[in-house]
């Protein structure tokens, strides 16, 4: 019983003005897009710079070295896309990551024989944890995740180290089934790069395809809005949390797996370069936009920088000043690219309705 | 068998009996009664801060009210949040638009309810379509895959009805949906809130044009700072007794401009053109002038506006101050010329709404306010009081902040803002809207005033006995250019239509 039916759609469909060719392509999507396609641009031009100075910088171990460095980034940067989209932040991450490789380390000390699927899941659990303190933090606090993320960044760490107690866990101390699973190629390809792979195809599936993905666009577009549409945000921001935490526990957990050394250091200083990747990727810092592709993009993209100048042996210093020029230009691409659309639109909405 | 019978023969569909709600010490509401009927629309008036919108917040679910009893349907109604006033049947538009600037238009209007397809994903085909259909039902045009960013204000609002819509609601409350909407608007949201009626749906109607209310509904509640003060039928009101018992007052005439001695011309717009937006508009305005640029919403005059004051470049043509040219894309040079722009969305481009109102209110003057690069607490104090004394800002204290004053007193501090700058050229944009009588005529008053005192004034206003009231001379724009300029006894409302209409345009 939809008032379609009636003549009075009829009369209105008859004084509305003449359809003056309405764009059909959905101008969100297009500048993801180009957002993408610039990152790939990038990361191309800077592909091609390296070959040309070292031609075995594309060999295929090489690619795998590559693609095996940036796979525990990027799960890292689809969890952290995850909660920036809220408009939070979470910077707990590398010592989640941190905890959960020393924990890891401990479990197959403690068993031996526990099959790596059991570790995995657990590593994962744990991480889970970590996260739920974050959430439940947040929720009861009520006070900016950038700030209860900070502490929690500390308090992990600290719990790390107390348990680790200076002692370090070696290779030998853990299974080689375990070990295979960080260094192993399924036709040529990383399985800790194929792992990351799997994650983001699935949260990007999600963030794009269900209605919870999209209530965290709203959340982090504008949180009081969100609120009054009855989006439960308090229960999505603790999901994140959990879901952030869950993907630095995995990490954690291929952490030990490929480098089989472990002590209460892992993974330090690595939470500003997930952030980072995210940024560079094109994921709106204040929420509400940007996509898990674009920091995947982004993660690869650092790692890229990182072993490319060293194939060109640049001082390591000029590295972090490049990845600082990228945040930079990253930003300046996003203004540029967001005034271009907003003169367009505005253009828009002064001509139509 | 008329409306009024209906109405009372068939039990009220929502009972509110005696809510009471407080924010701190500030008594919102002090025991609200309201019957809505089925089948009927039901008028809510009051000034601003009668608790109008505290009670669609609570109708919401946003608020949960301290005391008083909700019935629907004769069962107790509990709003814990504004998903039970959802799944209630409650549909709410809102006086300010609460979109999701990133999310796409069709994604607004159907968040947590998006058509799903195999595995629960969402069918965005489906979504536009459905967003298309509603937008038809409005007789609009919107792009459902565009982004919600950008949206002139009249499109976000068509997006929130589009919203409301959606819901199939048994009863729909409109918080003055149609300050923004041109008339052709109106009338459509109106038929669909008619047709909503006619399918035993309740619709509680809040507005400040009183045409728009005797026109729609059939009972009539007026509020009075947060007290109920009568509930009537509205064959059995006028326009005066309503605004009576609004305002507990007679209010002195509504437009009270006063002739003042005209003076050197002081701004002079040639052939300014923006591509696309608006083309070849020249004017000037005299001290002692008030000049209204009137015309449909969408007609570019905002946009006119925005290129005067330096927020947006023009392609072509020059403004002139005072007789100097001033520079394009600078509102610092604007400012420092002499002009003041006070804006459309007070929200957005007007108020720091975190900031309290003596900060907002001396925000455009820090410069002459600090020693050494440091803002005086006590200076700015002085000032805000003196200016905010002046235009008779209700606030409990100066250092509350702008979010919690109500639309009217916003609009105050908006203008006190712009004012402490001592401008020449005051540049008003729908200076009066969402605004109640009272303060309104406040508003009227003062720039009558104000243009006394020697001040050019360019006001643009979408209300026409406003424009007919305030203005010495009205421009009229249509599609862009302006295509009238009327003499204060040209203009009447019909002259002033057929203008903005675009019929017989001899410029």
């Amino acid at each position: 019983m939809s008032l379609t039916d009636t003549g009075v759609t009829e009369r209105i469909a008859n004084t509305s003005p003449p359809d003056a060719g309405r764009p059909r392509r959905r101008l969100t999507e297009r500048l993801l897009a180009v957002r993408e396609l610039s990152l790939l641009l990038a990361l191309g031009a800077l592909i091609l710079v390296t070959m040309l100075h070292n031609d075995r910088f594309l060999s295929s171990q090489s690619i795998k070295d590559l693609l095996l460095g940036c796979a525990i980034l990027v799960i890292l940067a689809v969890g952290q896309t995850l909660v920036i989209i809220t408009r939070n932040v979470d910077l707990s991450v590398g010592s989640i990551l941190g905890l959960v490789a020393f924990a890891t380390g401990e479990l197959f000390l403690a068993a031996p024989g526990t099959p790596w699927p059991a570790a995995l899941l657990l590593g994962v659990a744990l991480g889970a944890v970590c996260g739920a303190v974050n959430g439940g933090l947040i929720a009861v606090a009520k006070v900016p995740a950038l700030v209860i993320t900070l502490g929690t960044l500390y308090a992990f760490r600290g719990i790390d180290y107390y348990w680790a107690a200076g002692q370090q866990i070696n290779a030998a101390d853990m299974p080689r089934s375990f070990l295979r699973l960080g260094n192993q190629t399924l036709l040529g390809v990383p399985v800790l790069f194929l792992v990351a792979l799997v994650v983001v195809a699935a949260a990007g599936f999600y963030l794009h395809s269900y209605r919870s993905g999209r209530e965290l666009y709203a959340i982090g577009s504008e949180p009081a809005a969100a609120r009054l549409s009855g989006v439960p945000v308090g229960r999505r921001v603790f999901a994140v949390f959990v879901a952030s935490g869950a993907l630095a526990g995995l990490a954690g957990v291929l952490y030990a797996a490929r480098f089989g050394t472990l002590d209460a250091a892992a993974g330090t200083g690595l939470e500003l370069q997930v952030v980072a990747a995210a940024v560079v990727g094109g994921v709106a810092i204040f929420g509400g936009s940007g996509s898990v592709f674009g920091a995947a993009l982004g993660a690869v993209l650092l790692t890229t920088i990182g072993s490319s100048l060293a194939v060109l042996r640049i001082d390591p210093f000029w590295q972090q000043a490049v990845v600082g020029a990228l945040i930079l230009a990253a930003i300046g691409l996003d203004r540029l690219l967001a005034a271009r659309m907003a003169a367009r639109l505005r253009g828009r909405s002064a001509r139509g309705a | 068998m008329s409306p009024d019978a209906r109405g009372t023969k068939a039990p009220p569909l929502l009972v509110l009996d005696d809510i009471r709600k407080s924010f701190g010490a500030v008594a919102a509401l002090r025991g609200v009664h309201l019957e809505l009927h089925p089948g009927e629309a039901h008028a809510l008036v009051g000034e601003n801060g009668a608790g109008k919108s505290t009670l669609v917040k609570i109708l919401a679910g946003a608020h949960a009210p301290d005391s008083g009893r909700m019935t629907l349907d004769g069962h107790p109604l509990l709003l814990r949040g504004p998903a039970d006033a959802r799944s209630a049947g409650i549909a709410v538009i809102y006086q300010e638009p609460t979109l999701f600037p990133d999310l796409t238009v069709a994604e607004n209007i159907f968040m947590g309810r998006q058509p799903l397809r195999s595995f629960r994903r969402i069918d965005t085909r489906e979504m536009n379509r459905a967003a298309e259909r509603l937008f038809d039902r409005l007789g609009v045009r919107i792009d459902p895959s565009r982004p919600a960013r950008g949206l002139s204000i009249a499109d976000q609002q068509l997006v929130e009805i589009a919203k409301a819509l959606s819901f199939d609601a048994r009863i729909l409350v409109m918080d003055e949906p149609t300050a923004a909407l041109s008339g052709v608007e109106v009338e459509r949201l109106f038929g669909v809130a008619r047709s909503l009626c006619e399918r035993g749906a309740a619709v509680l109607f809040i507005s400040h044009r009183f045409d728009e209310v005797f026109d729609l509904c059939q009972r009539l509640t007026v509020l009075r700072d947060g007290a109920w003060v009568s509930s009537d039928r509205t064959a059995d009101l006028t326009v005066d007794e309503v605004v009576r018992r609004m305002v507990g007052r007679d209010v002195a005439s509504l437009y009270p401009k006063q002739d003042a001695p005209l003076r050197d011309t002081l701004l002079e717009v040639r052939g300014l053109s923006r591509a696309g937006v608006f083309s070849d508009v020249s004017f000037s305005v005299r001290g002692g002038e008030i000049v209204a640029l009137a015309g449909l919403v969408g007609a570019g005059r905002s946009e006119v506006a925005r290129a005067i004051f330096g927020i947006d470049r023009h392609d072509a043509g020059e403004v002139r101050v005072a007789g100097r040219v001033l520079p394009a894309g600078s509102p610092r040079k604007a400012i420092a010329a002499g002009m003041a722009l006070v804006p459309e969305d007070r929200r957005q481009q007007g108020l720091v709404m975190e900031l309290s109102v003596e900060r907002n209110a001396t925000l455009a003057r820090r410069r002459a306010l600090s020693r050494l690069g440091l803002l005086s607490g006590g200076a700015e104090r002085a000032e805000a009081r003196q200016w905010t004394t002046r235009l008779q800002v209700k606030t409990s204290r100066l250092a509350a902040p702008v979010a919690t004053l109500s639309g009217g007193n916003q609009q105050k501090v908006v203008l006190a803002k712009w004012l402490a700058t001592r401008p020449r050229i005051l540049i008003i944009d729908e200076p009066t809207r969402g605004i109640d009588v009272g303060t309104k005529s406040e508003v009227h008053r003062l720039l009558s005033e104000l243009a006394g005192e020697g001040l050019a004034i360019l006001m643009i206003s979408s209300e026409l006995p406003e424009v007919l009231g305030m203005a010495d001379r009205v421009l009229v724009m249509h599609e862009g250019r302006l295509v009238r300029e009327l003499s204060r006894d040209e203009a009447d409302e019909t002259s002033v239509m057929f203008a903005a209409t675009g019929q017989g345009a001899t410029a």
